[in-house]
């Protein structure tokens, strides 16, 4: 359920749109073939179109078109045929043109949804409202001298998707799962890398707050929101300051806000009064982009199995719980690990191997499951042998700890120290008198009625036999013999 | 050697072909036409040294058997165009510094096929003008004088004056230009000289500064219908780094000019019969009717019903166009930078010293009409109205293969006049606009003097894509005007 705010005068309900700029995963620029690199020294990157030359002229770069239409596929929305570039008109030394070539009146997708998990195990459906391309603009850097700035154009002009929400988001939960599932979706289809440390996804929030079930309220605009914490925090931030004005007997002035991580508050950067008036108007550089329907057809033939799909199947086909599942289709890379993995044993032991142990201890480490020391295909075979009782589970966590730390196979772990299970009836039958011999005022106390001995027998089996004894028959031969 | 610049390029082709003179040697006649023509003020930029020294790359070209299609003529360069390491200003004090590290498609479709540059004409600054006057690199004057005795300067037209007069003045065999709205067109009528306008998307205009994007089209100017053909010919071609340069092959167009126009449908649109048209020009449009007709093509009325509002809607969209183009001039990458306290006074002391007052005037109009609120009316309005434009035409050209017009509705005037009045100065164009708007071919034949022994230009309004019909009607025309007269500071000179 949606989080409800207690003000001094009644319930809140939060609103929520998200605007987020994903930067398109492309060798080269929206317009111009220049790299798209992150990294490079300041101005390196950068062509004469970049740079808004006099006479440079945009050409679209088809890659990034692709791109959007994935995305786009992925976001289950309508892509549009016919869409257009326009031209957004403002002044700033990082945006080289004097204007940023986006899409406005006719994005090139249009409405479409995603559902999001939710902390409680549900599942909720956002809208989308749209995804348009831009130029992504290049980078002011106002700290490195006393009277300067300097300006880095290596971002300028690469492919941005802007993607918009509708304001269905109801709290800073659902936020930070849609950006999570947003994420997701753009890394399974190889359109952004979605890392927002490096900025290449970037936030802009829309707060609103309004008694629950009545009309939306004025919204304002937060940006600078550059990882899911601080979405969490602004949204909680920002909320909580509307419902006071309000409550105060104040209103809320729709403007831009600035959300300060340092200070953990939002302020104001611009009123609306303030706004550009961008002038938007279309580009006469470009053409109208216009897309055969069978050449979007054959980009969606080529998607990738998506994370909610991947989910369903992971619970029909493989048994698994739907939290296990959406753990494990967190990463393709993490979803792809296991179905390795569950190839050659159980799927649901080895749902609960990747889960629990290794991405517990990889965790730990602060490693990627890409660096994994142990292979898909060597956790399966361990986890193999539990399975055909070769090991027990408690020897497996053994062999599993010297396979992280050597990365050595299972097999060769397990013949090397001798870790094979005993199934001998007779050697653990041996042991199991040998214990029951040496502990004759335990064998009374339990014959006598004390149940809870029982758990000390088999603990001293299993010590004598090192861990090897199989347990099933150790309980077996045990309760034969007392 | 000095009737070497009185030679068209077809003939100094032929000429260098027969080995009557090197291109050095033409290029020198030229160089000297320069100096001598120097107070015309034609040139931002003269490159005589790079000319010669391209004139002998020519010659050697031509020794070892390579002659491209414009093997050693020398040309002038609108400096609007951008010239790999040479200068380049849109007669702009924001640009005075500027040196491209690239050459313009176009210039360098004419240096592939052979070319020589003379130099870097001025023109209206950011080619916002008809009349050369708005260059920050002073007035250019036109190489013609009324008969009058008055001996006043006249303007070469605009925006492409610089080239309009140094081609008239035989300094330079022909020229590029750039027409947004007239600015090949009017100046080639204004001076006595051929000038076409192709359709938009025919050149590139990858490395063109500019103005009006959707408008913008190079052509050339040369002292004949042929040599336009033969220029345009070069200058034309698809180029994918402009998206709305057309992929069609380019005909050869001098082979368009067969001099028949037998069967041909010339169309004279009725709204161009203005309130005020002078009586001369309204004769020389008869005139060029009757010369047709008697050619064995048929004279048909026509209409282009929303004429009248052409001038207004080029004076939305071209400035809404300009304002947002002009926007990258900031001093901050290149050009002129004037230094402020904050960032926003080096944007507006860049802008202010920067650029003039028409282009200041123009982006401030097309800043207002792009505005909240304001758009619909007028941005929205005038692309509707641009549509109904091209409707016209298109429908006009069921009936007709040509559309005859006059070039202009007066001849040259003196430098000074219309200056107080923006308007009046816009009116230039009302012939020339209409054909911008709807993107068709069009091109100005000198066709006859006025009374004050000033040339005057007929248009030839084409479909989209036929230059060829235009070209072949354009050299019918000039035949049949045998226009032989020559700017009175040549005949001073000769005398």
């Amino acid at each position: 359920m949606a989080q409800i705010l207690k003000g001094e005068t009644g319930d809140w309900e939060i609103v929520i749109g998200m605007e987020v700029h994903a930067q398109i995963t492309a060798n080269s620029k929206l317009f111009s073939g220049a790299s798209t690199d992150f990294g490079g020294a300041p101005n390196t990157h950068v062509s004469l179109v970049d740079a808004a030359m006099p006479g440079m002229l945009p050409v679209l770069n088809e890659m990034c078109v692709e791109q959007a239409v994935r995305t786009g596929l992925g976001l289950n929305a309508q892509i549009n045929l016919h869409s257009e570039f326009e031209r957004k008109n403002y002044f700033y030394p990082d945006l080289p043109q004097g204007y940023q070539i986006s899409q406005y009146l006719h994005p090139i997708v249009g409405k479409g949804e995603i559902e999001i998990d939710l902390p409680d195990g549900s599942v909720k459906k956002i809208g989308i409202t749209r995804l348009h391309l831009e130029q992504d603009a290049g980078k002011s850097i106002h700290d490195q001298h006393p009277t300067k700035s300097y300006v880095d154009l290596n971002r300028s002009g690469c492919a941005l998707m802007e993607i918009v929400s509708e304001p269905d988001i109801r709290d800073a939960d659902e936020a930070c799962a849609y950006l999570a599932k947003l994420r997701m979706i753009l890394r399974y289809l190889g359109t952004c890398d979605g890392n927002m440390e490096e900025g290449s996804m970037r936030a802009d929030v829309n707060v609103s707050v309004r008694r629950p079930g009545a009309a939306l309220g004025t919204r304002c605009e937060i940006k600078n929101v550059n990882s899911l914490k601080a979405v969490q925090m602004a949204i909680d931030y920002e909320a909580r300051r509307q419902i006071e004005i309000i409550e105060g007997n104040g209103a809320i002035v729709q403007e831009t806000r600035l959300w300060d991580p340092a200070k953990g508050e939002t302020r104001s950067m611009r009123s609306k009064e303030d706004a550009h008036d961008y002038r938007y108007f279309p580009d006469p550089d470009l053409l109208p982009l216009e897309l055969k329907h069978d050449w979007v057809g054959q980009i969606k033939e080529t998607l990738p199995e998506l994370p909610d799909q991947k989910k369903h199947r992971f619970m029909l086909s493989y048994g698994l719980s739907a939290y296990d599942s959406s753990v494990l289709i967190a990463e393709k890379v993490r979803a792809d690990y296991y179905e390795t993995v569950a190839q050659g044993c159980d799927a649901k032991l080895a749902a609960n191997w990747v889960i629990n142990e290794l991405l517990g201890i990889l965790n730990k480490d602060g490693k990627a499951i890409t660096e994994s020391p142990i292979g898909a295909a060597n956790l399966g075979q361990l986890i193999a042998r539990i399975s055909d009782s070769t090991i027990s589970g408690k020897i497996a966590k053994d062999v599993f700890a010297e396979m992280y730390a050597t990365g050595q196979t299972a097999d060769s772990i397990i013949e090397g120290k001798g870790l094979k299970q005993v199934t001998d009836t007779g050697a653990i039958e041996k042991i199991v008198d040998e214990v029951i011999a040496e502990n004759p005022d335990n064998v009374a106390a339990y014959k006598s009625g004390k149940d809870k001995l029982f758990g000390f027998f088999v603990g001293q089996v299993m010590k004598k036999s090192q861990g090897k004894a199989n347990p099933d028959m150790v309980n077996d031969l045990l309760k034969k013999k007392l | 050697m000095t009737n070497l610049t009185h030679l068209n390029i077809a003939q100094a082709l032929e000429g260098l072909k027969k080995k009557e003179f090197t291109s050095v040697e033409l290029t020198q006649a030229h160089v000297k036409a320069t100096e001598e023509f120097r107070h015309l003020n034609a040139y931002v930029t003269e490159t005589s040294e790079l000319a010669l020294k391209q004139a002998a790359e020519s010659d050697a070209r031509r020794a070892k058997g390579q002659v491209g299609l414009l093997e050693g003529i020398p040309l002038a360069i609108k400096d609007l165009y951008c010239t790999k390491g040479v200068r380049t200003t849109a007669s702009s004090r924001i640009l005075d510094n500027f040196v491209p590290p690239y050459e313009s498609t176009v210039s360098g479709n004419l240096f592939r096929d052979g070319a020589v540059m003379l130099g870097k004409t001025s023109l209206d600054e950011f080619a916002m003008g008809s009349s050369n006057t708005t260059s920050a690199y002073g007035n250019v004057i036109s190489p013609w004088k009324r008969n009058n005795g008055d001996n006043a300067d006249l303007v070469p037209g605009g925006s492409s004056g610089g080239s309009s007069a140094i081609v008239a003045a035989r300094a330079a065999m022909g020229a590029t230009g750039t027409d947004t709205g007239g600015s090949i067109r009017q100046p080639a009528s204004f001076t006595g000289i051929a000038g076409i306008k192709p359709t938009y998307g025919r050149c590139s205009r990858w490395g063109i500064i500019a103005f009006a994007s959707s408008l913008d089209q190079a052509g050339p100017f040369a002292r004949t219908v042929e040599d336009c053909a033969l220029m345009l010919r070069s200058m034309a071609g698809y180029d994918p780094k402009d998206s709305t340069c057309a992929d069609r092959p380019v005909p050869d167009y001098t082979a368009a000019l067969t001099g028949n126009v037998k069967g041909l449908r010339v169309g004279i649109p009725k709204e161009y019969n203005v309130e005020g048209l002078s009586p001369e020009i309204a004769k020389l449009w008869d005139q060029g009717k009757d010369w047709l007709k008697s050619g064995g093509a048929e004279i048909v009325d026509i209409s282009l019903p929303h004429s009248k509002y052409a001038l207004p809607v080029y004076y939305i969209i071209a400035p809404a166009e300009c304002s947002s183009n002009l926007a990258r001039y900031d001093g901050i990458r290149y050009g002129v930078r004037a230094e402020g306290e904050s960032l926003n006074d080096v944007y507006m002391n860049t802008r202010a010293q920067g650029f003039g007052d028409e282009v200041k005037r123009r982006i401030m109009i097309g800043t207002y009409v792009l505005s909240a609120g304001y758009y619909d009316a007028y941005y929205t309005k005038a692309q509707k109205i641009r549509r109904l434009i091209a409707e016209d035409f298109a429908r006009a050209f069921e009936k007709c293969d040509v559309i005859l017009s006059p070039t202009a509705p007066s001849a040259a005037f003196a430098i000074g006049e219309n200056q107080d009045d923006p308007i009046k100065m816009y009116l230039n164009d009302v012939f020339t606009i209409p054909a911008s708007l709807a993107g068709l071919p069009g091109m100005s034949v000198p066709a006859g003097l006025d009374s004050q022994g000033l040339p005057l230009g007929l248009q030839i309004i084409g479909k989209a894509w036929d230059e060829e019909t235009v070209l072949r009607t354009g050299h019918f025309v000039e035949t049949a005007a045998n226009f032989t007269a020559m700017p009175q500071m040549l005949m001073k000179k000769a005398a």
